[in-house]
């Protein structure tokens, strides 16, 4: 009887632990062989994520165990911004040079009257001047450390070449300052005359004087093309503005690595795009058209070239009575 | 020609952070700079691994691909320095490394980044080897002397191993075939891009 019920006992305890979940999991699961394995962690990262863990190290930043972003960054940094920023700044420039042999200098048609028109004040070209300059050096600096080392280090030596990159580097982190306080400067002295209106569709559809020889289209003290140009330094000032203060102060940014490459990619794109977009307004005021120069150079332009190119303005400052007005013997050429 | 790597046993190593006392101690590295830092990945979890991390000293380096200044150069052992003198401190480096080995004091203008620093593999850098130069910036070279680098030397569990890469994924090899699986050798495919066959 004893050994009998004792048997059972025996019997159903093994019957239990058989059946228990504990007892099927050691059979299968194994958390040691289950190890890390490079392979399958990378695949199970989705695009821009690190692969973070625990540290003793107080800086977040030295949490991750790898970031294959990295690796598309440097694809991006090397082979695609290379291409994207030669079509944009090379494009520019030879269709700068085609259009200078195809419709040539832009002229006064009804040549020079000798009599000038103050079309802007010294407020106007401290501003417009403090600007480009500062982005001359700063395109010239950025555009180095993107390509310097391709087009430029192989005709200086390494040493010389870095002292360069290095004091480039020193001005484009200063000369921003000057920069940003000069677009926000712009905006607040033209947003008003820069806001689109139908006049400039009429602008746009008559040719903007650039493609159609004799005409003259109507604008104010900005015509369409001018204002498109305001516009895109405004939004790449402010672009090119917040993207860089991210570099300028790199321990700021909360995302670390991730951000920052973000950061640099937006700043890098945008910066060869407004490259090529400000060789196209360099060229028309100073190459492309006579008489242009002279509106920033020292502010007075001369009155028949004002009256071809914003007859509008032109009439607005003579009703303010800040204009000559038409001298007998000079007449338009209409 | 020996090839130089690194290889982390991530099934050996138990986060003591010998390898990372060890270099910093023997280079003086600077407050803040962490040459080598060891990650802990499913802590207290199943499966909790530890690796210890520093530069690969990759074959085809992101970061010697993307410097402004071209100041990173790779020596006859495979292992990748760099050159402080010509190094602005852009920071490109460090955005490129899929290991995040580059890194940088804070003293450059606006308090952002000075010269780089890095494992130097227990190399030195450009400088004459033994001098105080090379000491000053780039911390002892080792290498020059026949040695290994320090944090392999300290490692407590010989999970850390550094040396010629055919010699150390033998090693590496016995120890997967002895214990029946191995983690992979956390980084050599992303560092060397091949892998171990076992």
């Amino acid at each position: 009887m004893n050994t009998w019920f004792k048997s059972l006992v025996a019997l159903l305890a093994l019957a239990f632990v058989a059946s228990t979940p504990v007892a099927a999991q050691n059979n299968n699961f194994n958390p040691t062989k289950e190890a890390v394995k490079e392979e399958q962690l990378l695949n199970a990262l989705k695009s821009g994520e690190r692969l973070t863990g625990r540290i003793s190290i107080p800086d977040e930043n030295a949490a991750s165990l790898i970031q294959p972003a990295g690796q598309e960054w440097r694809v991006f940094h090397q082979q695609k911004l290379p291409i994207i920023g030669g079509v944009a700044i090379l494009g520019m420039l030879a269709l700068l040079a085609v259009f200078y042999v195809v419709r040539g200098r832009i002229r006064i048609d009804g040549g020079f009257s000798g009599v000038t028109i103050t079309r802007f004040a010294s407020l106007d070209r401290f501003t417009h001047w403090l600007t480009a300059g500062c982005f001359i050096v700063l395109a010239l600096s950025g555009l180095n450390l993107s390509f310097g080392r391709m087009l430029i280090l192989p005709f200086f030596g390494p040493e010389t070449f870095a002292t360069l990159t290095a004091l480039g580097k020193l001005a484009h982190n200063y000369l921003s300052f000057p920069f940003m306080f000069g677009i926000a400067l712009m905006f607040v002295i033209w947003v008003r005359d820069n806001i689109p209106n139908k006049l400039d569709l009429e602008w746009i559809k008559q040719g903007g004087g650039l493609i159609f020889k004799d005409k003259h289209p109507p604008a104010k003290r900005f015509n369409a093309g001018q204002k498109v140009v305001f516009w895109i330094v405004m939004g790449g000032g402010v672009v090119m503005s917040v993207s860089g203060w991210f570099l300028l102060f790199p321990y700021q940014a909360q995302g670390g690595v991730s951000e920052l490459q973000l950061w640099t990619t937006i700043h890098a794109l945008l910066a060869v795009l407004f490259v090529a977009a400000m060789f196209a307004h360099a060229y028309i005021g100073s190459v492309g058209m006579e008489g242009a120069f002279d509106a920033m150079g020292n502010g007075e332009v001369d009155l028949n070239w004002a009256k071809e190119h914003h007859a509008l303005w032109v009439e607005e400052e003579q009703a303010k009575g800040k204009a000559p007005a038409i001298p007998p013997r000079a007449m338009p050429a209409e | 020609m020996a090839r130089m790597k690194f290889l982390c046993d991530a099934d050996r190593c138990i986060e003591c952070n010998a390898c990372v006392t060890a270099c910093k101690n023997e280079h003086e590295v600077p407050w803040g700079i962490n040459r080598r830092r060891v990650v802990t990945i499913n802590d207290g979890k199943p499966g909790e691994r530890s690796v210890s991390m520093a530069c690969m000293h990759c074959t085809d380096a992101p970061c010697a691909a993307v410097c402004p200044v071209s100041c990173f150069y790779t020596t006859v052992d495979a292992v990748v320095l760099h050159s402080k003198d010509l190094c602005i401190g852009c920071g490109y480096c460090f955005y490129a490394c899929p290991f995040g080995a580059p890194q940088y004091p804070k003293v450059g203008n606006f308090g952002s980044r000075g010269k780089m620093d890095k494992c130097t593999y227990c190399a030195g850098g450009p400088e004459a080897d033994f001098s105080t130069a090379e000491y000053e910036k780039y911390g002892r070279n080792r290498l020059a002397e026949g040695k290994l680098p320090l944090c392999a030397e300290m490692c407590s569990t010989k999970s850390l191993l550094a040396g010629d890469g055919d010699i150390i994924a033998s090693i590496y090899k016995e120890r997967v075939m002895k214990r029946g699986y191995g983690s992979g050798a956390w980084g050599w495919k992303t560092a060397y891009k091949e892998t171990i066959s076992v």
